[in-house]
């Protein structure tokens, strides 16, 4: 059915399993830089603490409210951050950023499951719920630097 | 109905591959061709700028633009055109009446009565009038059916209460408000009340006069007007009072170096060339609601809430927020489906053609109240039919396989 193709382009099953079952779900005690973030137009809000040191991502969790391709992004996000360095992670939003308005976007780094939500870019109206753990944690690593 | 879907160009086209079914009246109403054609023809005939031109354009452009006004007056039978102001919508309605009415009358220690199913745009600037003027803002609590009573009313309005501000018809919960009765309550604890007319002006029939409310705000372009153009009524007495809170041209009696007279009613509230072409546009959508009747369209959207709430029940993890009788809520249903986030569902349902409402519906507050961040609505007008609803179910039920099942 054409109508569920279309579909499956947005929804891939890996999406799916992150949004059912997120990766780093909560939130981190202690020495970390905590990021609340919304989209005051959809209402999703995204709840990110980021633990840094020397200059790396050494830990990050999330909490929050929102459609699967929100959550799911931000499941995936911070799985491809834990370990970066601090500009890595920045590179890396970029790069999501690059991929979410359709554009090329660098091969520099494996995205892993991250790759599965390039159809969003293809759903305007949904970028937005994709981008948003994104520019939390963009905000999180520049007030460390 | 058919016939009148036919008179909505925008209506006959194709989405996704789907014939389109739009369930999103509520943010915004489609236009009937009338309302295109008297645009149109303005800018094409008659365009000029009002109440300054001395040659024959600018008379038919003042015609046009004043006569809307009367439609208007008569469309919710106020005593005369002084209480009809143009305005850029409810919004910009209900921040006037904040503005000039609310700052005048309010002081610390006053109250102000809203509602948990206000939208932010009858919240917001009683909030922040209230923390400016170190005023209470209280609310009226809601039944668990999303109803509010009497005995709520009489019990939160005090001898304090300075305004009560409420909608009308909710654009959440689909609830309509007793209007006349909160309204004599207020009065009789010296209190004003003010309307937000924005979802029940498309679809009912309104006498301010009858309701007796002292404001009534709505938008041209949810009752098949252009967007930009809305109303403000105010009773006159209270006009009279108040300043007007936007100064330039065409708002001015008298200017002198250090000093200005203002015009009389309703032009002192009207600083600035107006929405010429809106205004004209929003008489012409009046015609338009006025020829096939508001109860008649009251009741099609009634049946038509009637018959989806029926056929939304019988899916399994559906919830339908709001009063279940389709009698006391105006047409739309805002509602969720177990393990289908609202904007994947209307993602889905786009896919299939099919436009509604996704997200918090400016109303923060009451989806707190719901101990929901999201909900997804689809909204009907005279336009929509049966098979749209039938449409809308079996999106639902596509939707909740996809994503119980599929994965």
């Amino acid at each position: 059915m054409s109508f569920n193709n279309n579909l499956d382009q947005l929804y891939r099953s890996v999406i799916m399993d992150h949004y059912k079952k997120p990766r780093n779900k909560g939130s981190l005690e202690g020495d970390s830089v905590t990021i609340d973030m919304n989209n005051p137009t959809c209402g999703d809000r995204i709840h990110l603490t980021l633990k840094m040191n020397d200059g790396i991502v050494e830990d990050a969790k999330f909490d929050g409210e929102g459609c699967s391709i929100s959550m799911s992004s931000a499941s995936m996000m911070t799985e491809v951050i834990k370990g970066k360095k601090l500009e890595e992670a920045l590179e890396l939003a970029q790069i999501f950023s690059n991929m979410m308005l359709g554009e090329d976007y660098s091969d520099k780094y494996d995205l892993g499951d991250v790759e599965a939500l390039q159809g969003v870019s293809k759903f305007p109206a949904r970028i937005k719920c994709a981008t948003l753990a994104w520019k939390a944690m963009e905000k999180g690593v520049n007030e460390q630097r | 109905m058919n016939e009148i879907r036919k008179q909505f160009p925008v209506l006959n086209q194709e989405v996704n591959g789907h014939p389109l079914v739009y369930l999103d009246s509520a943010a915004t109403s489609q236009k009937p061709i009338q309302v295109l054609e008297a645009v149109k023809s303005y800018y094409e005939l008659d365009n000029s700028n009002v109440h300054r031109g001395v040659h024959t354009l600018g008379n038919r452009a003042t015609d046009s633009y004043e006569g809307a006004r009367e439609k208007i007056r008569k469309f919710i039978n106020a005593n005369s055109t002084k209480e009809i102001i143009y305005t850029r919508g409810t919004t910009t309605s209900l921040n006037t009446v904040a503005g000039a009415y609310g700052r005048m009358h309010v002081n610390e220690g006053d109250e102000i009565v809203i509602s948990y199913m206000e939208h932010h745009s009858n919240l917001i600037p009683w909030q922040q009038l209230a923390k400016e003027k170190g005023a209470v803002l209280k609310y009226f609590d809601l039944e668990q059916d999303g109803t509010i009573t009497l005995e709520t009313v009489r019990s939160t309005i005090t001898d304090k209460t300075k305004i009560v501000a409420i909608t009308m018809a909710s654009n959440v919960l689909g609830t309509i408000n007793p209007i006349k009765e909160i309204a004599e309550i207020a009065h009789n604890a010296g209190a004003v009340i003010v309307v937000d007319a924005a979802q029940a002006a498309p679809h009912m029939p309104i006498d301010v006069q009858d309701l007796d409310c002292d404001f009534l705000a709505f938008s041209g372009h949810k009752m098949c007007g252009p967007t930009g153009i809305g109303v403000l009524y105010g009773k006159q007495a209270l006009l009279e009072e108040m300043e007007p809170i936007e100064f330039g041209g065409e708002m001015i009696d008298f200017v002198d170096l250090y000093d200005s007279t203002w015009k009389e009613l309703p032009w002192k509230f009207e600083g600035g060339t107006p929405n010429i072409a809106g205004a004209i546009g929003l008489g012409a959508a009046i015609d338009f609601l006025t020829e096939i009747g508001l109860e008649k369209i009251a009741e099609h959207e009634h049946s038509l809430v009637e018959y989806a709430m029926d056929e939304m029940d019988k899916i399994e993890g559906v919830s339908i927020y709001g009063p279940r009788d389709p009698q006391k809520r105006c047409g739309l249903i805002t509602f969720n489906i177990d393990g289908v986030h609202p904007h994947d569902l209307a993602t889905v349902l786009d896919m299939n053609g099919i436009a509604v409402r996704a997200g918090h519906h400016c109303a923060q507050p009451l989806m707190k109240w719901l101990q929901c961040t999201a909900t997804a609505r689809a909204s009907f007008y005279m336009y929509n039919t049966k098979e749209d609803v039938d449409r809308l179910v079996e999106g639902l039920r596509i939707a909740k396989e996809y994503f119980n099942d599929v994965f």
